[in-house]
């Protein structure tokens, strides 16, 4: 097993349904995913994409493993530079009463500029995350 | 956890040098065993299994287990929160003070119009 170079982690007072529902609606990523949109059937072997609100495509991907709600695994690229491919978990867990969500980031490919491109994205898009599903509003995010 | 517990740990594990220290070897390099952070640090084994331990509960640092070495990763949400809680709060609080200054501004000027 390849080190990951990215694990983040974050508790929400949530369920783990909901938070699997916050990951994959566009309805609810649009509130705290600065308005992106995650886009798929979720079912193993098909197409994800991430939209911006002019349904640009910013990254795209297959969906490697789907177990809801518990466990998500994507592979990760920019459209433009596909040779360029991640792979994102996504693990939820319940723990007492709250929700704890781990998102691992890694798999990237030798010379990769991914990493560098995320690793500030996610704190901000987690903690975003958090807020929306404890208050029902997300952050502004990227507005900042 | 309480949200308050929660940033509470947070700001204990953050109010000390040496485990800043640690955070930002983290950064430099993420995903370190003991034995590699220690090789860093002027600290012995035990006191920085300590702090792990500490920055462990505040989740600022989060363990993945590769067989059987233990990795440590750097986990910046937290800090994200209190950034959001407190300086998102302010800045707001700065821009509607010039929002404010500006109508105000605005009507002096138009009071003096007429």
């Amino acid at each position: 097993m390849q080190k990951p170079k990215l694990v983040y982690t974050t508790y929400i007072r949530s369920t783990p349904k909901d938070v699997w529902a916050a990951i994959t609606k566009p309805e609810f990523t649009a509130q705290y995913w600065g308005k992106m949109t995650n886009v798929s059937d979720w079912k193993r072997g098909s197409k994800w994409e991430h939209h911006n609100p002019e349904h640009e495509v910013w990254i795209t991907g297959k969906v490697l493993e789907s177990a809801p709600p518990k466990r998500l695994v994507l592979s990760w690229a920019d459209p433009d530079d596909l040779k360029d491919k991640s792979r994102v978990t996504f693990e939820i867990e319940k723990i007492e009463d709250m929700t704890c969500l781990t998102v691992t980031h890694g798999s990237f490919t030798t010379g990769s500029t991914m990493a560098g491109k995320v690793s500030q994205g996610w704190p901000k898009v987690l903690s975003s995350l958090k807020t929306f599903l404890e208050t029902g509003k997300g952050l502004n995010i990227f507005c900042k | 956890m309480h949200n308050v517990a929660q940033m509470d740990a947070v700001f204990k594990a953050l109010a000390d040098e040496s485990r800043r220290k640690l955070l930002d070897q983290l950064h430099q390099s993420n995903g370190q065993t003991l034995g590699e952070l220690c090789a860093h640090l002027d600290m012995t084994r035990q006191a920085v299994t300590k702090h792990l331990l500490l920055l462990e509960a505040a989740n600022l640092v989060v363990v993945v287990w590769r067989g059987r070495e233990k990795l440590h990763y750097l986990n910046p949400v937290p800090i994200q929160e209190i950034s959001e809680r407190w300086i998102g709060k302010y800045e707001r609080q700065r821009l509607q003070a010039l929002g404010d200054l500006k109508k105000g501004l605005e009507q002096n000027k138009t009071n003096k119009k007429g």
